[in-house]
């Protein structure tokens, strides 16, 4: 990639370090803590499915029932896979649905029964570790056997609420030009402290992220890949309460990208900071194991703030996202870093703006599958309007090598996309692609002149930021109303309840696996 | 002068041209699909009182849709006499004047509970209106002095909020909505107005009951069982406005100003 601002390599370099500092205290509390959510994620990675008459999953009912007996300090495996041996039960099932009636005795184990329950716990721990590394492989073998889509991937949305109803409408958006299929949950999902199950066909919004809908709409792209002979991408999210246990579903069902953002359940969604980069860090561990690509959400911040004065907020946010991502074992190519195209378009020269940002962050993250995103905030109604403004969206995207586009939609704001609305959303892109896809080859910024001052501006006042965080701690930062304007206490917001320190025999049987990177062993497997 | 019976205009008063946009779920393919998926949006178009009509852009989307784009004139006339419109029934007030409405007719500050409602976690609406940030560069409730601001963020059920209006000793109470799918702004609204209509008890003694969203008619109130509803575009200074000659009439809703006697 040409570089195009002329940064100051000194000032990159200070960036990272400032954003490693300010991040580092976070990784360590994240080490020594535990959740409810991650603990979750351990039985259903272990292959716990299924949910009693009330809908509540068994994950769910076995980890309540662990915690009330023997406390979470320990970890679920211990208990579970202990009782699990001693009572003679039929698999974490029969276990769950025992544990549920008070049927079920549970206790740490000492000596030679942890030893047991450890060795039992890793070998179903291998088990799904293990389909997450075979998903990982078909992947690749599916991209083989159709083609890698050429970059920008074009991103869109379904959100019909109904599971069956999706499936049709991505089919159809791949077979126009979607290279990636998000589907967006159900209104409120974030705020569920359980996965709900099955397959779903009533959401707000939105559909349920269950297991079962991944595994349904994963199918149906593997065989529309095939018919366009492009592989389509499928995504969901990871955020919320569940973040943990819904990246582990991801990758057992071999979903190809997963909104994950560090800050974001925290601003938007008012859950408890801790909570949060607890959760992420092993949820991101689990992405990075799967080959998923993560997008971060900076986007949003920009639907609050303003995109000019908040800028330098992105770029800060970004590079956290980095840090925290990196250290939980992803690469710079899984690192969908997020931002959008949010100036208002009555600012003069707001288009050199959009310019002058998009390609800071790329030339901050030249190896990160930057996602860009389209105006939302000035979408006013005018549809034509809004057509032309997505136009010069997606000629910015193109310029400066954006990677993934989410393509915007003119009746956005109005109602759920038309399937008129997308196709002539598709037809913009396809234009602004044919027409000026080579036009970053000649995009040569005056030195010295409004583009790269722009640039150089938001990288400094990045680093001005940086250093406060790192003078207050980034959970004070938070609380201050740093980020999106909103100000969220670290002692504060949804879930802190469901945060338990580690006691010293702390046992995670899936984080052994991810920490490790070890690849599953034979024999574990069996 | 214009008169009272008007019609759309295109180029020339009284041409009544429209266009219009939309899908229809048949194929556009072969020679005869073609003609007759042009012949299917001509006879929509004649349905809806176009004529004459012309199908100016139609375009296949996968095998089953085509998409058109059609202009047309039509026969219809708008009767200005018979439009109704809701005017705004309080005047738009600077800050230090909505500060000093509301001193002088509670003598203390005005509480006001915020809340996204059901499952609705789009706070971006309400947060606008609550928030010190605010919107459209007008600064947020919170930046008011004589009110106190309460924003219980998003999903919050009716009970809780019926519950923290009541602990807060709330003036007003606002709801932002807006996700409307199977019109659960609606039942939302009619849900939050019964409840607190239901916790007022004999005395009849409840908080403004203020909605605002996206989609919601600003002419809805009554039916929907609240004092006021702000649509689309709604500032903080319009809510604001509103909040301060609601307190200020005789009555104010919580606390009687003494001197109602003068």
């Amino acid at each position: 990639m040409q570089t195009r601002l002329s940064l100051d390599p000194a000032l990159v370099t200070e960036a990272r370090d400032l954003a490693a500092r300010a991040g580092q205290p976070i990784v360590d509390m994240a080490r020594t803590h535990t959740t409810t959510s991650i603990e979750r994620a351990v039985l259903r990675l272990a292959g716990l499915q299924g949910a009693d008459a009330d809908g509540l999953p068994w994950a769910n009912r076995l980890v309540e029932a662990i915690t009330s007996a023997t406390g979470l300090q320990h970890g679920v495996a211990l208990p579970a896979w202990d009782a699990l041996i001693t009572g003679g039960y039929d698999g974490l099932g029969q276990l769950a649905e025992a544990a549920a009636e008070g049927k079920a005795a549970f206790r740490i184990p000492v000596g030679a029964a942890a030893a047991a329950a450890r060795a039992a716990a890793r070998e179903a721990l291998a088990a799904g570790i293990g389909r997450i590394d075979a998903n990982r492989v078909q992947r690749q073998q599916m991209i083989d056997e159709t083609a890698e889509p050429s970059r920008p991937w074009i991103y869109l949305i379904v959100a019909t609420g109904d599971i069956y109803e999706d499936i049709p409408q991505a089919q159809a958006a791949a077979r126009e030009g979607a290279d990636v299929i998000a589907v967006i949950r159900s209104t409120g999902q974030s705020l569920l402290d359980y996965v709900p199950e099955g397959a779903t066909r009533e959401g707000y919004a939105g559909t349920y992220a269950t297991q079962e809908n991944f595994r349904l709409m994963r199918a149906a792209l593997d065989q529309t890949s095939r018919e366009v002979g492009r592989y389509i991408r499928l995504t969901n999210y990871a955020s919320g309460l569940c973040m943990p246990e819904i990246a582990a579903l991801a990758g057992l069902e071999r979903l190809d990208m997963m909104l994950n953002d560090c800050m974001y359940g925290i601003i938007f969604r008012d859950i408890n900071p801790r909570r949060t980069f607890i959760d992420q860090r092993f949820a991101r561990q689990i992405h990075a194991r799967a080959g998923i690509i993560i997008n971060t959400g900076e986007d949003n911040y920009l639907t609050t703030a303003d995109a000019v004065d908040a800028a330098h907020t992105v770029v800060v946010s970004q590079l956290l996202n980095e840090f925290f991502g990196k250290e939980a074992g992803l690469t710079d190519g899984q690192l969908g870093l997020g931002h959008a195209f949010e100036i208002n378009p009555a600012l003069p020269d707001s288009f050199l703006l959009e310019l002058a940002h998009a390609q800071l962050i790329r030339e901050l993250f030249p190896d990160a599958p930057l996602k860009y995103m389209p105006p939302t905030k000035h979408m006013t109604g005018n549809v034509f309007a809004g057509y032309l403004l997505d136009a010069f969206f997606n000629l910015c995207g193109v310029m400066t090598d954006q990677s993934i586009l989410l393509i915007g939609m003119m009746t956005e704001g109005i109602h759920t996309p038309f399937l008129a609305d997308r196709d002539l959303a598709l037809e913009n892109v396809r234009y602004v692609r044919n027409a000026a896809g080579r036009l970053g080859d000649s995009f040569v910024p005056a030195p010295g002149g409004f583009i790269q001052q722009r640039a150089a501006r938001v990288l400094g006042d990045s680093v001005r930021l940086l250093r406060r965080i790192c003078d207050q701690g980034l959970l004070t930062a938070i609380a201050a109303g740093t980020f999106g304007i909103t100000k969220r206490p670290a002692d504060a917001g949804r879930g802190l309840d469901g945060v338990i320190v580690r006691a010293s025999g702390y046992f995670n049987p899936a984080s052994d696996f991810l920490e490790t990177d070890s690849p599953v062993a034979a024999e574990a497997v069996r | 002068m214009t008169g009272q019976i008007v019609r759309p205009y295109g180029d020339t008063t009284g041409d009544g041209r429209v266009q219009v946009s939309f899908t229809l779920p048949v194929p556009f393919g072969t020679a005869t699909e073609r003609a007759r998926a042009e012949g299917a949006a001509l006879q929509l178009a004649a349905k809806m009182g176009l004529d004459p009509a012309m199908v100016v852009h139609a375009k296949g989307m996968g095998p089953d849709y085509t998409f058109f784009i059609v202009y047309g004139r039509v026969a219809h006339l708008v009767d200005l006499s018979q439009v109704t419109v809701t005017e705004r029934e309080f005047p738009l007030l600077s800050a230090a004047e909505v500060n000093l409405r509301i001193r002088s007719a509670l003598g203390r500050k005005l509480v006001v509970v915020g809340a996204c409602i059901g499952t609705d976690a789009h706070t971006v609406g309400i947060d606008a209106i609550l928030n010190v940030k605010g919107h459209a560069g007008e600064k947020g409730l919170e930046y008011y002095r004589e009110m106190r601001v309460v924003n219980l963020g998003s999903q919050i059920a009716v009970p809780e909020l019926v519950a923290r209006a009541t602990a807060e000793r709330a003036d007003a109470v606002l709801v932002s909505q807006v996700v409307t799918q199977r019109d659960a702004h609606l039942s939302n609204a009619r849900q939050m107005a019964a409840a607190f209509c239901a916790a007022a008890g004999p005395t009849g003694h409840r908080p403004l009951l203020v909605v605002g969203g996206p989609r919601f008619d600003p002419a809805a109130a009554a039916s929907l069982g609240v004092d006021k509803v702000f649509g689309k575009g709604t500032t903080p200074g319009e809510v604001a406005s509103y909040l301060a000659a609601a307190v200020g009439r005789a009555g104010a809703p919580v606390e009687p100003t003494t001197d109602l006697a003068s």
